[in-house]
């Protein structure tokens, strides 16, 4: 009897050991950046951004790209931490308040709206940019150019999101709708033919549409039908909005803010617009 | 008590909840009578005595039985709706359905072969050996004595493939399938974040009163109907 | 397979042997023609080229996607398998207590949590978890929760029925040295039933490694997920998907050969009855007598690895 019982103890540790041994994965990210954030010995910031979203915020490999990482950057610089010292963190639509609150990110940059109803949540810097709710078609459509056109049409948009509900209430009510987890799994149904558009926010639509994969296939519409202001996403208790609006002012005042919404959105076709863009920071509340 | 009931049936108001069932119950419908099918052509290639269908067979079984049902889906809607452009339907809803089911059963019917072979192991040689004695080649024998033993045999794990595809008609929201329980539950539970326990209840009772009876039925079926030996 | 041949077929004549060669033959263009269609198919609609197939080929592609994907799985399917392993023992022998009231009530337990689609489960502890802010990684969590409440569930039965069949000497051996209902349970019966149980905890394995991929509707970074990420990056979800359900049939394969290899080794070395489960879920009969000699999991476990 004995011997069974140390039989079984020893298996469970031998698991224990495995699992230990077994840590998690980081898809998309390469180990390095804690490495070398511990390296430098400074502090590291923790920045949530998108990671699936092309042109904003996006993984590429080991690396982090587009227009909401190079603000970030940008700002974080100022506020003085390097680029070594910025620890990359996913923050999803869903949880961003969360990982505010909780202290799991120190700011957003995820195309993060500012609303009144996440302002009782949450504190915004900013806005640094301001988007509005377009369409994506193929590059040869000339029919669809805007909402209203959608009507019989096939539409695709991110689960959850209220963009396409919005279209269906307002614009197009016999549009028919496939929800799907990321908005790249819709420009892929999109170049495949499978549906007549997308739909989100513009800059959104413009990063999707600037991938190696999709260019020169797909357009955005360039007919926006909302203003989303995009804001930086900061704990309620923050000392750091000031700074944040003074980096984001620089940022457009010595031109580089208008060189990162160019670099993130080439070949796209699309600008911003114009009599929005670049923003005034509202004053920190 | 009462606010919370009110706010309940508010919710049940605003969300078609039997609907939702209503669909899983559909794409189980479906996908069982497919799966059996699909399921019992597999079986016999496995049992028949040719070389080329028996490895064909087992390696169908082995290669679906051990790939996940989600990856199957989301299979059905990225690669095979999305990339090689194969249309059910121009209904969104019936297309995305239609693959959904496919999708169920092409899994499932791995399962069935399974099942079925393991019914077939059920018949003693003794059943096999008078059908020969008497002069039945393979098919007819196989029509005649094995494979109605076999059913009878079968029916226990066939019980338990089919609760297992009633629960897993829920992954059909990763083919689009935007009605069933699964993505309903969710979208209730994220508007309505105060209510998640009796939310979440509400479908898990569901389910228990939908699999409960399938296998009271499975045990008095396969119970009444066994083969006494 | 052979041992079937003898069940359903005489040794074949010359006759029979050269309708079998045919048969042999044509079925096999039969396979190999649908298998040329569907390739002809994919060719067509330009799915071989190496644009597609080539990044899958790329160190980044498996150090940044497939790899650091299937680590999240193991360590999902890991803790899960272990969390069962405990659940299944409480609740197992809860069933076979004394006590009327803890068997009545192990019984609700393990009978709801085997109803219940793991998938709605995930998603009702993943918003839970979310909304109370529990955790730094509530997918995983909800994982591994989910994961753990149904194959903890599964195992219970396997240990009930494995109990049951043990034969009836084994227990009254031990209550006649002198050992009380419980300590027969845990000295003698337990023990034993583990041993014979392992090939089908293997099984079980497989079970829940499979169903970590739903964690991909609750965005778990596991490697479904990881090869979706990675696919939409570059049109090629076809070929992604198709790395990542091999990664998974080659591991559940070799699971299952090893679950097959220890119920024919440990056949000789328990008293209990060692047999591979079916792999699909619901291995024992639902409204569950305890486990005769012919209940489910002998039934549907593979013929071969009896």
């Amino acid at each position: 009897m004995r011997t069974r019982h140390a039989g079984a103890a020893t298996l469970a540790a031998l698991t224990a050991l495995t699992l230990a041994a077994c840590g998690g994965g980081e898809v998309g990210g390469g180990g390095e950046e804690t490495g070398s954030g511990s390296d430098s010995g400074g502090d590291s910031i923790k920045i949530g951004i998108k990671y699936d979203q092309p042109g904003l915020g996006y993984q590429d490999g080991s690396e982090y790209t587009g227009f909401d990482v190079d603000v970030a950057t940008y700002v974080a610089d100022k506020l003085g931490y390097s680029a070594d010292q910025i620890e990359w963190v996913e923050a999803p639509s869903a949880n961003r308040e969360t990982m505010l609150q909780t202290g799991q990110v120190d700011m957003i940059f995820a195309t993060y709206s500012i609303t009144d109803e996440r302002k009782e949540q949450v504190a915004f810097a900013g806005p640094y940019f301001i988007a509005g709710q377009d369409l994506l078609v193929a590059e040869d459509n000339t029919d669809i150019t805007g909402p209203e056109e959608l009507e019989g049409k096939n539409l695709c948009s991110v689960t959850g999101s209220t963009s396409a509900q919005r279209i269906k209430d307002e614009y197009a009510e016999g549009v028919q709708l496939v929800e799907r987890p990321g908005y790249a799994e819709c420009v892929t149904a999109l170049t495949a033919g499978q549906v007549d558009a997308v739909t989100t926010d513009d800059i959104i639509l413009a990063g999707l549409a600037a991938q190696p994969a999709n260019q020169g296939k797909v357009k955005v519409v360039g007919n926006p039908f909302s203003e989303e202001n995009y804001g930086v996403g900061l704990p309620q208790d923050n000392d750091r909005c000031e700074d944040i609006n003074t980096a984001i002012q620089e940022m457009i005042d010595d031109g580089s803010w208008e060189k990162a919404v160019t670099s993130n959105t080439e070949g796209t076709g699309y600008t911003p617009n114009a009599d929005l863009n670049p923003p005034k920071p509202d004053a920190c509340a | 008590m009462g606010d919370f009931l009110s706010q309940f049936a508010e919710l049940f108001a605003n969300y078609d909840v039997l609907g939702a069932f209503w669909v899983n119950i559909q794409l189980t419908f479906w996908a069982a009578i497919f799966s059996l099918i699909l399921g019992t052509v597999l079986a016999l290639m496995r049992i028949s005595p040719i070389a080329s269908l028996q490895w064909a067979g087992t390696a169908y079984v082995n290669i679906l039985r051990n790939t996940p049902l989600t990856i199957i889906m989301t299979f059905m809607f990225l690669a095979v709706w999305t990339q090689l452009q194969i249309r059910m339907s121009d209904d969104f809803a019936t297309n995305f359905f239609r693959f959904a089911v496919i999708g169920l059963t092409v899994y499932h019917a791995a399962f069935v072969c399974e099942a079925i072979r393991s019914g077939v192991n059920t018949v003693p040689l003794g059943q096999a050996e008078a059908a020969r004695a008497i002069g039945l080649p393979f098919l007819p024998a196989a029509r005649l004595i094995i494979l109605p033993q076999a059913f009878r045999g079968a029916i226990a794990p066939l019980g338990n493939t089919l609760i297992a595809l009633l629960k897993n008609s829920t992954v059909a929201a990763a083919a689009s399938v935007s009605t069933e329980t699964s993505t309903l539950m969710r979208e209730m539970i994220e508007s309505n974040s105060d209510l998640i326990y009796a939310i979440f209840m509400t479908f898990a009772i569901g389910f228990v009163i939908l699999v409960i009876p399938i296998g009271l039925l499975t045990t008095y079926l396969s119970n009444r109907l066994a083969v006494r030996r | 397979m052979s041992s079937q041949h003898s069940v359903l077929f005489d040794a074949p004549g010359p006759r029979a042997r050269r309708r079998i060669a045919l048969g042999n033959v044509v079925g096999a263009l039969v396979v190999l023609g649908i298998a040329a269609l569907v390739v002809a198919e994919l060719a067509r609609k330009g799915q071989l080229s190496w644009d597609l197939w080539g990044p899958v080929f790329t160190a980044s592609a498996w150090q940044d996607y497939f790899i650091p994907g299937l680590q999240n799985t193991l360590r999902a399917a890991g803790f899960a398998i272990v969390g069962a392993v405990v659940f299944g023992l409480v609740f197992g022998a809860g069933r076979l207590a004394r006590s009327r009231t803890v068997r009545w009530a192990s019984g609700v337990v393990v009978e709801f949590f085997r109803a219940v689609p793991v998938l709605l489960m995930m998603i009702f502890f993943w918003l839970l978890l979310g909304f109370n802010r529990i955790g730094t990684e509530p997918a995983f969590l909800a994982v591994v929760i989910a994961l753990i409440l149904y194959n903890g569930s599964v195992i219970a039965e396997l240990v009930r029925s494995g109990v049951g069949n043990l034969p009836k000497g084994q227990s009254e051996a031990g209550l006649a040295v002198g050992l009380t209902g419980g300590q027969t349970l845990r000295s003698i019966q337990l023990p034993q039933a583990l041993i014979a149980m392992l090939p089908a905890l293997v099984s079980q394995l497989v079970v829940v490694l499979k169903d970590t991929a739903l964690g991909q509707i609750i965005t778990y970074d596991e490697l479904l997920r990881a090869a979706q990420i990675f696919g939409n990056g570059n049109g090629n979800n076809l070929q992604t998907l198709t790395i990542a359900a091999l990664v998974f049939i080659v591991i559940n394969w070799a699971l299952t050969s090893v679950a097959r290899w220890l119920s024919r080794y440990l056949s000789g070395r328990t008293s209990g009855a060692t047999a591979a489960g079916p792999g699909i879920g619901n291995p024992t009969v639902v409204a569950g007598k305890p486990g005769g000699p012919g209940n489910a999991i002998a039934a549907t476990g593979d013929p071969s690895a009896m």
